[in-house]
């Protein structure tokens, strides 16, 4: 294994530093300015970076799990993405101050007069809230602590046993982590509208979480790939997996989005159609119509031949669609609760500023202290070997 | 016998690594009409055969995007001009429905043309055999063996030269090839040949008469379809008069349904009928069900005629005309029981107190859709 460690030029991290304080600066002035509308675009914000980091680490089990070699050289860029796993919960903290004003159901006395309500308050009360939140993202951090600080190790002690320690943890993981997805969407979005629930919704955030784990993966792993940070064997082969990988996600995602909208169609019920005409009024209807052209339409015909699929710009280009995507699927699952209209002005801008920049400190210092591919990993070899 | 005519020349080899060395250097010798065979994917394959990408991607692409149009175009026939039924209230065209559809059909003939078009492609169609088939070689390379053969439409073709190169890369088992000779006796109309073609549909088309028709009905494949007892519209062995059904005695009477007296007379109907029933939130509620289910089919659910039906059917009046707020209750009573102009009665199918319900609903209806100035100053 000849392989030379390559530092990442020092713009890198300053642009990110110059990101976070411009992120900082607009999310202060948006608080202060309008701390009601400063909280919903906190709540896209989180969901929002949940996604890359949680999905990036979910990322690093399925390869342990599925004992894949051809993401083996590019495992590092995922388990660097999940490093931003701490900041996700710290983005929360200002939440927690104004669960009054994003949540009906903190309200008691609009509680103590809906029968519905009564019925989730079990479920949907402050304490055990506060609670969940913070089981949630203790459990997500260990298991990053567990999966990463096995994989720096064996980079210097060649230890084969920490590979089936991993794939043990991450057995452990997968069922730990579907659950944790669904409740964190059930509670940081469908509780904002408490009287609705959709049994898929879950389900439909693990997708989205996936797809901007795998997102932010890409575009990372290609672009280093490509100056040379990488390994000189990563290949049309490795991103042509990823490509892949992409475009079935992509129609995962559909799939799921159809099903959960046409079943409630097709019921007709009031109590859940409502949350659909919330989302198909007030020009509404436009962002509706944007999120499938730009989440489903521009990556599937993207995607859709080989060549595509290989070509390291095109797959940079969908990557970063299908991050915007999923920053606009977050905004289109919560802004609707917080306003009759559709609306964007610089409110909307200052999280994901600040998310790209804690991304790219994060990055730039992981990458600083560890190799930018597991060295002591016993798959590596054939993982560089990879054809399809 | 004639000479045969030769397909291919054919090498056989023990690995993987071999195989992909090989396919390599023959295409580095200039080849490029052979073909590898191996038990299964060898990765790189591709590369080292120099392959374009296959036709097959576009043909599945184009199949695809035909069995979406037929779906979505012979579903919207279907239920806009050949049978157009209103289901759930929705309108004809209703794309939501025709998504699972058509996206079964697009997978269903995209991935049966593919497979139909890869056979065509490779057995050249209309030969419905291959060369390979039945050779040595092909029972060898679908075991353990990897094989490699160069036909003989290569431009550089030639027998012995091949036998040495395959020999130097190290190959084993070296053959010659032969295509099949296409058999010259066969006639299509064949006593024996007809005579399978008969048979086999015969026994088909009996068997499955037999078990569609027979079978399903024996016992014990018929559970419980079968019972002894009387059945509407089924001939009575108990009555003389040999209806199973009995129908009730003269002048009965079913509960809530008293005939209506004022049949056909609305205007004593008017004067005599007052509404029995007193205004409380569930005798509205009782009302707004009713209403709901048979009145708003024409007249809307909020009693504005503006329903499903309008453009389909004489225009349903609405009820907040001055005409209808003037009406006493038993005027509306009067219509619904009696029915008016094309509306029929509705005395066999809503009981005498819904029916009153059903006018106090209306009344609010009428109310909530005229509202004076007074009645948000009291509802503080």
């Amino acid at each position: 294994m000849d392989y030379q460690k390559k530092e990442l030029p020092k713009k890198f991290s300053m642009t990110g530093w110059a990101l976070v304080a411009s992120g900082i600066v607009i999310v202060v002035v948006s608080y202060l300015v309008n701390p009601m509308r400063a909280s919903f675009n906190n709540v896209i914000a989180l969901m929002f970076m949940t996604g890359i980091s949680v999905g990036a680490l979910v990322l690093v089990a399925l390869e342990h799990l599925s004992g894949a070699v051809w993401s083996t050289p590019m495992r590092r860029v995922s388990e660097f993405l999940a490093a931003s796993i701490p900041f996700v919960a710290v983005l929360a903290i200002p939440l927690l101050f104004n669960l009054q004003g994003l949540f009906q159901w903190t309200h008691l006395d609009v509680v103590k007069s809906d029968v519905n309500l009564q019925g989730k308050t079990p479920y949907l009360n402050t304490g055990f809230f506060i609670i969940r939140y913070v089981v949630f993202f203790a459990v997500l951090f260990l298991f990053y602590l567990i999966f990463t600080r096995n994989s720096y190790k064996q980079d210097d002690t060649k230890d084969q046993s920490y590979t089936s320690r991993n794939v043990k943890f991450s057995a452990g993981f997968m069922p730990v982590v579907a659950i944790v997805l669904s409740f964190l969407a059930i509670d940081w979005m469908m509780s904002l509208s408490p009287h609705w629930y959709s049994t898929i919704f879950g389900i439909y955030y693990i997708t989205a979480t996936l797809l901007a784990g795998l997102a932010a993966t890409t575009f990372a792993a290609v672009s280093l790939s490509e100056k040379g940070y990488l390994h000189s064997s990563i290949g049309p082969d490795h991103y042509y997996s990823f490509g892949a990988l992409l475009f079935g996600m992509t129609n995962f995602w559909a799939y799921i989005a159809f099903s959960q909208f046409m079943l409630i169609w097709y019921a007709n019920i009031p109590e859940e159609t409502t949350w659909f005409i919330m989302r198909w009024t007030g020009g509404w209807k436009y962002v509706s119509i944007a999120m499938i052209v730009i989440r489903f339409a521009i990556p599937y015909f993207g995607l859709l031949t080989a060549r595509a699929k290989t070509d390291p710009k095109r797959l940079k280009i969908v990557s970063i669609i299908i991050l915007a995507a999923h920053l606009f699927d977050m905004y289109w699952l919560v802004m609707p609760t917080y306003s009759d209209t559709a609306l964007f002005s610089f409110f909307e801008i200052g999280f994901p500023v600040l998310i790209t920049g804690i991304l790219i400190v994060v990055f730039s210092f992981q990458a600083k202290k560890h190799n930018l591919i597991p060295i002591g990993d016993p798959k590596l070899q054939r993982g560089l070997d990879f054809h399809l | 016998m004639e000479e045969k005519k030769i397909f291919s020349v054919a090498a056989l080899f023990d690995t993987a690594d071999e195989i992909t060395r090989a396919a390599k250097e023959t295409t580095a010798a200039g080849y490029t009409k052979y073909d590898v065979n191996t038990p299964y994917p060898v990765h790189g394959m591709e590369k080292a055969m120099n392959l374009k990408p296959s036709l097959l991607g576009i043909i599945a692409f184009v199949i695809g995007i035909g069995g979406v149009t037929f779906a979505v175009l012979f579903m919207s026939w279907a239920s806009i001009i050949d049978y157009p039924l209103v289901i759930g209230g929705k309108p004809f065209f209703s794309w939501p429905a025709f998504v699972p559809v058509a996206f079964e059909v697009t997978v269903l003939s995209a991935s049966v043309g593919t497979v139909v078009a890869m056979i065509a492609l490779f057995f050249k169609f209309p030969h419905n055999s291959h060369a390979l088939h039945e050779t040595n070689y092909m029972k060898k390379v679908s075991a353990d063996k990897f094989g490699i053969n160069i036909s003989v439409i290569d431009p550089l073709f030639d027998e012995t030269k091949i036998k040495e190169f395959f020999a130097k890369l190290g190959g084993k088992d070296i053959e010659t090839i032969y295509e099949e000779p296409f058999p010259k006796d066969i006639k299509m109309f064949d006593k024996r040949f007809i005579g399978v073609l008969v048979v086999t549909a015969l026994v088909t088309s009996g068997a499955t008469y037999l078990t569609l028709n027979k079978l399903l009905y024996m016992q014990p494949f018929s559970w419980m379809s079968e019972q002894n007892k009387g059945l509407p519209q089924s001939k009575s062995e108990v009555f003389p008069d040999g209806f199973t059904m009995r129908p009730p005695v003269e002048g009965t009477v079913a509960r809530g349904f008293i005939p209506y007296e004022y049949k056909g007379m609305k205007d004593s109907a008017v004067i005599n009928l007052s509404n029995p029933l007193p205004y409380s939130k569930e005798i509205i509620a009782v009302g707004k069900t009713r209403f709901d289910t048979y009145c708003s089919p024409c007249h809307g659910y909020f009693g504005k005629g503006d329903s499903r039906l309008h453009d389909q059917f004489p225009k349903p009046p609405t009820l907040h005309s001055d005409k209808v707020r003037n009406w006493v209750d038993g005027n509306i009573y009067h219509v619904i029981t009696n029915g008016q102009n094309i509306m029929p009665s509705y005395e066999k199918q809503i009981s005498r107190d819904d029916r009153w319900a059903i006018v106090h609903y209306i009344r609010v209806l009428q109310r909530s859709q005229n509202a004076k100035d007074s009645d948000f100053e009291n509802s503080k």
